[in-house]
């Protein structure tokens, strides 16, 4: 018999205030109290005494009391809502009541038949509608994981309390691989690709498995593989190949032939950039492992490396955005771990764009309004709150990152999330030296796999990532993370196992899980035999092929040699991480998966992971125009005065304080950081993050990121020079060397097929290449996603769609030598002169001269303040600058550049007495400056022309007003 | 002097925690805590017990509880013998909770077991990570001997520091309260966000045992040793350089770590 364990609050619950917060918000909701009550169900028979010892572990006796069988009745109360998870969902704080409860009852034995779930109670006191009680619920859940029960209040004493419900997965026995018949139509090969395999074929529950995102000449090429092998292939097959050869696996567009791009544009504009820029800095070269590991690596020292990688999650934060941003951020983190042999985690970054957070017009995945959108604010809240939960809980600090909202992001966000690493580059053992960046799967290692279990969740991940956004969508592909499995698995490995060298190489399980790390490590020794009911499961019956491609989280792959394989598992059972064989490594040139001794699937490597046929796409270009500043875009035709101009940009969601993400995010764990998110006294926003990741050493890195997605459609291959101009100038603005500098290409593009959006990519691409060769900064990793569309319907059922901007974000990373000559944005002290510094963008289409000045300039310690600017231009800039320092200014500007974006690069200050100085290095650069007036004691805030006629004159109380309103509420 | 440091299971903050202590000039060793479960006894080589922060068990069933019900099943024996000898015990962040749930703090008349404070979620409801002043408030603890007030940054979801009356009177009576949020002039900050940043009651950021040799803190101070750690260190480094004076190398939270050592010299 289940049990049921009710903890309530003796004393006042912090929680119940936020949630009130939160149910006023839905507006038209007057809701006296809440009470909310922790909820443990336990499906296993125990005494009430062994109940007792449990809920008293579950609990904090100071603050807390409990119910064991027995239902809590609260006084007042009209409902009763009480949120669980569906079947299936991880339950993190169940697991963790269930490890609490075998440690104390000393039996391991229960491991498999105990389980434990967890549920909140909310009781709600106030007299209100089922409709509105619903919507509170659906406030408090997300339908795609979240069970949702609702009792009045006779109901409730009634029925005595809410019952037990157990959300346990049972799948019936279907343990064998089914065969696929490719011998069929192209209609039908085409539904095959679109919709999935058929499974209960001629029965009556006949249903189709999902998209595979198998286009037919891929379809064809299978068909005519196995046609050659005389054989049908097996359901685990094709799902397989449909993994591996997935737009986000294979990049399939980037790979393409593209009008006379016969070699794609990432070996052409991306890879070539870097070999060219390696080429001509010889011997002062900075990459070490590019492109083809995990994340990309440079120097950070003689000693060591320091990796780099940047991620999307958008299509599952649509779905479930909390749950969406956790794994997006733990999956970046386990391809830091993936580096080489095990990079530590030194730094998160992150970057959302979403849809206005005020917008409130409901979309709908289907023409039936049964699967709404969620709403911008919504998925906001989610996303934000899953990395602080995946970065805090991991123990990495999360300081660098941006929100920027537009409406084409309603349909479908983008999440960009990153992950820094360090890792020496050998290890020494046993007296040898032993390269911890080179990995190689050897003949004969055992194919481990460590960390959580396989369920259904993330069936078909990587598949339907590769499309668009709709109807068909699949919510097994959403899943909850688990940080705390994570960061056991990731300290038995970068702490224990990798400095003691027990294996030979290591990938994470991401897309496609086993599916793709086992096949992408076989291709290291030549082949991979693995038997797949080896694999731990969450729950008995899983047919193989959702054990071969489900991505469920914090898994990684690992190949062992025989001999140390004791040493290696007695590791992990210290730091409690399921470590186990699943099959070894081979030189067999294939791939063979087999299911209780059965053969499942046997495809040649050569074939996996090459034979999908080339594409061979074609553009159509596009008019392009000139270039306009944000404000210019915001503001068109406006007749705003230039003060109220100011006003309206300071509290613009792309240029206000976002106090409230950086806040929540751990930036000071690891003792590392340097220049921290929110810079002065005013807590501005900076724009870039430098740590120090060895605490003896007083090297640092220096990250930043930038986008400007607003201005693809306008140009796209200057709009590719503006970013990574901006994403370098803005390293530059703290002190970085521009000599030891590296980029990384993300490309969330939409409807890529499109030849007018083709154009755009090819455009784009091109300024990646000719911008970066420019600076010399090597591009050491990407990532591109190209369907970020939303097809569905609005709230009157007329079809809509919705694509992304087609956004190019750079982010940067660089080595500092010595992080004590670092300079933040905000204004020091009065009477120090502001200078701005550098031509028009626009114009030279080269910054170099201001570079170097302002490196010179750090370098010799003469600036007090240095800013690179930002959107909102020019008069944005300063007022960030006067709010950080809390210092006011007295300028003079040409009205025409006030909120210019691209008119000059860098807003530093300089103590009078060293004015001279820095006046010389700007010529010696050739770096044009312009002293434009200087910083005051009182917080005024003054803009004149130079006819003395005042333009903008404000004050530095309404300025942080405007600066910090937009968010204060979140 | 050696400090064990624990380890695992989502711990984070083990490793500066070894740093700060090591440039206060102590050695340490960073020891999972199934380690020690195998070998109990080890703890007794060490002169001091540092539980670090960070987020052992995701913080799942309450911040530190699930932790605190593993050392109860496994190494109660050995920590009582341990806090009964002249050894020193510190806990930062989750370490605190730990220790609190733990009922070794505030142990009101060394009644090592009883858990009568707790810990709670921050009443803004959300993690935070900010910087904010704190007032030391007696000499009674060993750690924070002759500091006045010290600016350290706090990183939680839950500290938020509860007791009842009847508790708290005894707590202030035994000088057991050792920190409370204060303003940069020194005065209390009166449970005003953001200067008591959880809403604690009576402002209260640490306390230690009545014989003074546990110390649990909400603060980090292991993240404060250095200038270069300080938010301001900008600011402060163009104010010095200005003013002609020496630019410094390290900040207030090494002194917690330097009491420790000096305490066994």
């Amino acid at each position: 018999m289940p049990h049921r364990i009710e903890i309530i609050s003796k004393f006042k619950d912090e929680r119940t205030e936020i949630r009130l917060k939160k149910i006023h918000s839905l507006g038209n909701l007057e809701v006296k109290n809440i009470f909310i009550v922790d909820v443990y169900t336990i499906d296993k028979n125990f005494s009430f005494e062994n109940l007792e010892t449990f809920a008293s572990l579950l609990s904090n006796p100071v603050t807390q009391t409990f119910f064991i069988d027995k239902p809590f009745f609260p006084n007042e109360f009209s409902w009763a809502i009480e949120i669980g998870f569906l079947s299936g969902v991880t339950d993190n704080v169940g697991n963790t009541a269930k490890e609490i409860l075998i440690d104390k009852l000393s039996a391991n034995e229960y491991n498999n038949n105990l389980s434990v779930y967890t549920s909140t109670l909310t009781f709600i006191e106030e007299k209100i509608s089922l409709e509105k009680v619903q919507k509170i619920a659906d406030n408090f859940s997300n339908h795609l994981i979240n069970s949702i029960r609702i009792k009045n209040k006779s109901s409730y004493f009634q029925t005595n309390g809410m019952g037990i419900f157990i959300p346990k997965v049972e799948l019936k026995p279907n343990s064998n691989a089914d065969e696929v018949n490719l011998n069929v139509s192209d209609d039908e090969l085409l539904k095959i690709g679109k919709f999935g395999i058929l499974e209960n074929q001629n029965q009556e529950n006949e249903f189709r498995r999902g998209s595979l995102a198998l286009e037919l000449d891929y379809l064809k090429t299978i068909q005519n593989y196995f046609a050659s092998q005389k054989r049908n292939p097996k359901d685990v097959e094709i799902e397989s190949l449909a993994q591996t050869w997935s737009e986000h696996c294979k990049h399939t567009i980037f790979a393409a032939q593209i009008d006379e791009i016969e070699n794609g544009i990432f070996k052409t504009y991306i890879k070539k950039a870097t070999d060219d820029i390696r080429k001509l800095k010889g011997e002062n070269d900075i990459c070490i492992s590019i492109f083809h590991d995990n994340a990309g690596g440079i120097i950070f020292d003689e000693n060591f490396v320091v990796t780099d990688k940047v991620e999307t999650h958008n299509t599952p934060s649509a779905l479930d955005p909390f749950g969406g941003s956790v794994t997006g951020i733990l999956g970046v983190n386990r391809d830091t771990i993936g580096f080489g042999k095990g990079a530590k985690p030194i730094l998160n970054r992150y970057g959302f764009c979403f849809g206005f957070p005020n917008d409130e017009s409901q979309l709908f995945r289907d023409k039936e309004k049964n699967y709404p959108l969620l709403f911008p604010k919504k998925i906001l809240e989610g996303v934000v709150e899953g990395v602080n939960v995946g970065g805090n809980c991991s123990g990495i600090p999360t300081p660098q990152g941006f929100l920027f909202f537009d409406n084409r992001y309603k349909g479908k966000p983008l999440v960009f999330v990153g992950t820094i690493g360090l890792i020496p580059k050998t290890l020494n053992h046993e007296s040898k030296s032993i390269s911890l960046i080179e990995k190689k799967a050897q003949v004969g290692d055992y194919i481990v796999t460590i960390g959580g279990k396989v369920g259904q969740d993330g069936i078909h991940g990587a598949t339907f990532s590769s499309e668009t956004l709709s109807e068909t969508s699949p919510s097994t592909a959403v899943q909850i993370g688990d940080a705390i499995t994570q960061k056991k698995m990731s300290d038995a490995i970068i702490k224990d196992a990798r400095n003691l060298n027990l294996y030979n190489s290591i990938t994470d399980n991401g897309a496609g899980g086993l599916s793709c790390s086992v096949a992408e490590m076989a291709r290291e020794c030549g082949g991979a035999f693995v038997e797949l009911e080896k694999v731990p499961t969450k729950y008995p019956n899983l047919p193989p092929w959702k054990i071969w491609i489900s991505e469920s989280q914090e898994r990684m792959t690992l190949s062992v040699p025989k001999e140390k394989w004791n040493q290696f598992s007695e590791l992990m059972k210290k730091h409690e991480v399921e470590a186990t064989i699943i099959g070894e490594f081979t030189n067999s040139e294939k791939c063979v998966v087999s299911f209780y001794g059965k053969e499942v699937m046997n495809i040649d490597l050569e074939f996996l992971h090459n034979g999908l046929p080339k594409k061979n796409l074609k553009t159509e270009s596009q008019k392009i125009s000139k270039i306009k500043s944000f404000a210019d875009l915001y503001f068109e035709n406006s007749s705003f005065s230039h003060q109220e101009k100011l006003l309206h940009l300071l509290s613009h969601p792309n240029i206000c304080s976002t106090q409230f993400v950086s806040e929540q995010y751990d930036h000071t764990v690891q003792g590392t950081s340097i220049i921290s998110p929110l810079i002065g006294k005013g807590k501005v926003n900076g724009n870039t993050s430098v740590i120090r990741p060895i605490l003896s050493s007083w090297k640092g890195v220096s990250v930043s990121q930038s986008l400007f997605p607003h201005l693809t459609e306008i140009n796209p291959y200057l709009t590719s020079g503006i970013t990574i101009d901006k994403s370098i100038g803005n390293l530059i603005s703290i002190g970085t060397p521009l000599n030891h500098i590296a980029l990384l290409d993300n490309f969330c593009w939409c409807d890529a097929l499109n030849p007018k959006r083709l154009w755009q990519l090819k455009e784009t691409a091109l300024g990646c290449y000719d911008f970066a060769v420019q600076y010399q900064t090597p591009f050491i990793s990407g990532k591109d996603s190209m369907f970020n569309d939303f097809r569905g319907y609005d709230e009157f059922g007329n079809e809509i769609n919705i694509s992304v901007l087609p956004t190019l974000l750079i982010s940067s990373i660089g080595v500092i030598t010595d992080i004590r000559k670092c300079v933040t944005m905000d204004f020091k002290f009065e009477d120090d002169e502001i200078f701005l510094v550098g031509k028009s963008f626009l114009e030279t289409k080269n910054s170099t001269p201001s570079f170097k000045a302002i490196q010179e300039a750090i370098e010799l310690e003469i600036l007090s303040s240095s800013y690179s600017i930002q959107i909102g231009g020019i008069a944005v800039g300063l007022a960030k600058i006067s709010i950080a320092g809390s210092l006011g200014i007295e300028v003079n500007l040409d009205e025409k550049i006030l909120f210019d974006d691209f008119e000059t690069q860098f807003i530093v200050s300089v103590e009078k007495k060293h004015s001279k100085k820095f006046e010389e290095i700007c010529n010696k650069h050739n770096s044009n400056f312009k002293k434009i007036g200087k910083v005051v004691p009182e917080k005024k805030f003054t803009i004149k022309n130079f006819e003395n006629k005042t333009l903008i004159e404000s004050n530095l109380l309404e300025l942080e007003n405007y600066y910090k309103k937009p968010f204060e509420s979140f | 002097m050696k400090v064990f440091i624990l380890s695992g299971y989502g711990f984070n903050c083990e490793e500066e925690t070894k740093f700060a202590f090591e440039v206060a000039g102590a050695t340490c060793d960073i020891v999972h805590i199934n380690d020690w479960i195998k070998n109990k006894k080890r703890i007794f080589d060490y002169q001091m017990l540092a539980i670090p922060g960070g987020f052992s068990y995701g913080d799942d069933t309450g911040s530190g509880n699930a932790m605190a019900n593993k050392i109860r099943n496994h190494l109660w024996e050995e920590i009582l013998e341990f806090v009964n000898q002249d050894k020193l015990v510190i806990g930062i962040c989750n370490g605190f909770q730990v220790l609190v749930n733990l009922g070794l703090l505030p142990s009101i008349e060394n009644n090592y077991g009883k858990r009568t404070v707790a810990l709670l979620h921050n009443n803004k409801g959300r993690y935070l990570n900010t910087w904010i002043n704190i007032k030391i408030e007696n000499d009674k603890c060993v750690f924070t001997k002759n500091i006045s007030q010290m600016f350290l940054p706090i990183a939680h979801g839950e500290g938020n520091f509860f007791a009842e009356e009847n508790i708290l009177q005894q707590l202030n009576s035994n000088e057991q309260i050792v920190l409370r949020y204060c303003l940069e002039n020194g005065f209390l900050a009166n449970q005003i966000f953001p200067f008591n940043p959880n809403g604690a009651i009576e402002d209260v950021a640490g306390i230690c045992s009545p014989n003074g040799k546990i110390f649990g803190l909400m603060p980090h101070p292991e993240r404060a040793i250095f200038f270069t750690q300080r938010p301001d260190w900008n600011f402060l480094k163009e104010k010095f350089k200005r003013e002609k004076k020496e630019i410094p190398k390290l900040n207030d939270g090494i002194e917690i770590f330097r009491n420790a050592v000096n305490y066994f010299k």
